[in-house]
């Protein structure tokens, strides 16, 4: 039967998803954002845009990313056939910079002079910082100084590659704080500063702008298992912060009423323990940094501290699309402890040797639980959005290893 | 129409207009704070609800509403700094400013009832611009309370209708591209922004943002009909968490010289 309601189509005219998304922004940036929503719509049809984007994914950041059958963990679990799309061979070594590659061409053609970002684990941040090198541009990076301190091989990346990084002692001290730093940063500096925010959250036209350049691994992944396993996957798996890797291997697929879908949300210490980043499993609607989504908040209405091992997840909220996925369950969401984490983390290091990002490291730990329960036949396929090279003094330190 | 902010602007004197954060430094100074400040020569009282992530604030609001979160303080007290004023005086209008997500949080209809039974008399929501603000506009329609309106100098030709379509009370024009409490604008500048927004609209224009002195009040208040100082009063607070009473003392004082400023 065909499905007669379209998740693929969101969002709607006003930037909404449903009940969620949205612009909720100071009026200073209005005007702007406008301009960003109406200059993006333009170079959406702009063949040139098309044709320079594609170029540097393929010569720069090296895609497409290949799908890679996991065949020792395949075996171990006695499932499915699990396949890593691996996204963490990109230059830089995350998905984070398929995105930034898109905005940096827009702002590029909106004459900006200035690029601003905001890093939890420091991959979108060493992402931009890249992209502003290649092509010229000033970069200030806003850093929490808990990330600062936990994810310094990233810091110094981006300090090679020119960035200027501001460290944020407001608030909580980490990813939420750091973009409420950027956005002061925008409002003062609005007239010469494009802000490259790097998740699927934020004022429209952000949450689907960031979508659509990071859509570009579902569509692959949807032609490559079409080659490897003629049949679409019978589930994809992802973690989720933010959700701009999740949403970009998803939304190929989401009117492929066959592919079931698992987004991973960190638990931090346990959903009870109050210490996860898990919004939309532990938290409520509500309304920060440009858009109405589920929230982590006290029964006050005050934005609460996310806890994670992993700085990547570390955020009290989630991009507005899939809250909406969310309530209409297009997607479920379930979510995986630091130590589940780990866990995966060595478990994918010793059987297929990649060490992972943390991030994916929880989609792993999730796969692992529910593999066993499915059969040979079926196909998943995770999106091992990035590398663990930055994770590693944070593991050594979890597992009690001195490496220093 | 009977509204204390109509009453407020129906002659023709420049207003001074203050901001503190509701429950900074805790629940029973700051309903005294608020008291001296309508005291010593303020015509409109701001009162900020505090939120954990204040986006568009500077340093010295961002921490004295952690300040007041860390006493507990909700929208409820609030209301009762609100209900408390309301018992001193009945004529000087009560203004709340916040974020959305409190609000939100609380239910809109709710908050809206305690305004209404508390004397707030209007409402700045600093990321809630008309795109987003149907509901809240609903809410208020049939109500006293006026939706007080930002415009900024990035405020283009096109959002002016828009923005002032369902403007009610004042229109509060932000003065520089920026957050609270740090650069000031060009007068010459402001006055050409000021003479923009005047053409548009028969509503009062009160400038805010940078104004730190009665230096400062004197000129904006050549070219606007008023001046909002926040910062420089919260500032004062800040410094001096030690000692209560003198809070009150030198709160007063910098409101007297402000008010002198405008008369002068």
């Amino acid at each position: 039967m065909q499905n007669k309601n379209s998740y693929s189509q969101w969002p709607d005219d006003k930037g909404y998803f449903g009940k969620f998304g949205g612009r909720y922004v100071a009026e200073t940036l209005m005007p702007l954002i406008i301009e960003v929503e109406k200059e993006y719509n333009e170079i959406k049809k702009d063949k040139t845009f098309k044709k320079d984007f594609e170029y540097y994914l393929e010569k720069y950041v090296g895609r497409p990313s290949p799908l890679f059958l996991a065949e020792r963990i395949t075996k171990d679990l006695k499932g499915p056939k699990i396949y890593f799309k691996r996204d963490e061979l990109n230059h830089t070594g995350a998905h984070k910079i398929n995105n930034c590659m898109g905005q940096i061409l827009l702002a590029k053609k909106m004459g900006k002079k200035r690029i601003i970002a905001e890093t939890g684990a420091g991959q979108h941040g060493v992402a931009t910082a890249t992209v502003c090198a290649l092509f010229n541009l000033p970069c200030v990076i806003y850093m929490g100084e808990k990330d600062i301190e936990r994810q310094s091989p990233n810091v110094f990346r981006m300090k090679l590659l020119g960035a200027e990084i501001k460290c944020v002692t407001s608030g909580s001290k980490s990813l939420k704080d750091a973009m409420n730093e950027a956005l002061r940063d925008w409002v003062t500096n609005v007239k010469n500063t494009f802000y490259i925010i790097g998740t699927v959250a934020g004022p429209h036209p952000y949450p689907s702008m960031v979508r659509d350049f990071q859509s570009i691994i579902g569509k692959e992944v949807k032609t490559q298992i079409q080659e490897a396993e003629n049949k679409l996957p019978d589930l994809l798996i992802a973690c989720i912060g933010g959700g701009s890797n999740a949403i970009g291997l998803f939304h190929e697929f989401l009117d492929e009423p066959d592919v079931k879908m698992i987004a991973v949300e960190a638990a931090g210490l346990g959903l009870k323990s109050g210490k996860h980043a898990a919004s939309l499993s532990g938290g409520k609607p509500g309304v920060l940094h440009g858009n109405k989504t589920y929230l982590l908040q006290s029964e006050k209405g005050q934005i609460e501290e996310a806890h994670s091992i992993s700085a990547g997840l570390d955020y009290p909220g989630i991009g507005p699309e899939h809250s909406f996925l969310f309530e209409e369950k297009r997607v479920q969401y379930i979510s995986a402890t630091d130590d589940e984490a780990l866990e995966a983390f060595q478990y994918c290091c010793r059987l297929e040797g990649i060490i992972p990002a943390l991030e994916p490291a929880h989609a792993l730990a999730i796969l692992k639980k529910i593999a066993p329960s499915m059969r040979p036949e079926q196909v998943v396929v995770m999106n091992m959005c990035g590398r663990g090279d930055k994770d590693i003094f944070t593991v050594a330190k979890a597992i009690n290893i001195n490496i220093s | 129409m009977n509204s204390r902010i109509n009453k407020t602007f129906s002659n023709d004197s420049k207003k001074l207009v203050t901001f503190v954060t509701g429950g900074d430094p805790d629940l029973e100074t700051s309903k005294k704070i608020i008291n001296t400040i309508a005291e010593s020569g303020a015509d409109i009282i701001e009162i900020g609800m505090p939120f954990s992530d204040p986006m568009a604030d500077g340093p010295t609001i961002q921490v004295s509403s952690t300040r007041a979160i860390k006493q507990g303080i909700d929208l409820d007290d609030i209301f009762s700094i609100c209900k408390n004023f309301r018992s001193l005086n009945d004529q000087i209008p009560i203004i709340l400013m916040g974020y959305y997500n409190v609000i939100f949080h609380y239910g809109i209809s709710s908050f809206v009832d305690s305004c209404q039974k508390n004397g707030v008399d209007g409402l700045i929501i600093v990321d809630l611009q008309p795109e987003e603000d149907p509901e809240l506009l609903n809410a208020i329609e049939l109500t006293n309370l006026d939706l007080i309106r930002l415009i900024t100098p990035t405020t283009n030709a096109e959002r002016f209708s828009t923005i002032l379509k369902h403007s009610s009370g004042f229109l509060y024009y932000v003065t520089i591209t920026g957050i609270t409490g740090q650069n000031s604008a060009n007068i010459e500048e402001l006055n050409q922004s000021i003479n923009i927004i005047k053409q548009q609209t028969k509503l009062p224009v009160v400038s805010g943002f940078g104004i730190k002195n009665a230096e400062q009040v004197r000129e904006v208040c050549k070219v606007s009909d008023g001046a909002v100082v926040g910062s420089s009063i919260v500032k004062i607070i800040e410094e001096n968490l030690n000692d209560k009473n003198k809070i009150l003392t030198l709160v007063a004082n910098f409101i007297k010289q402000l008010k002198a400023g405008i008369e002068k």
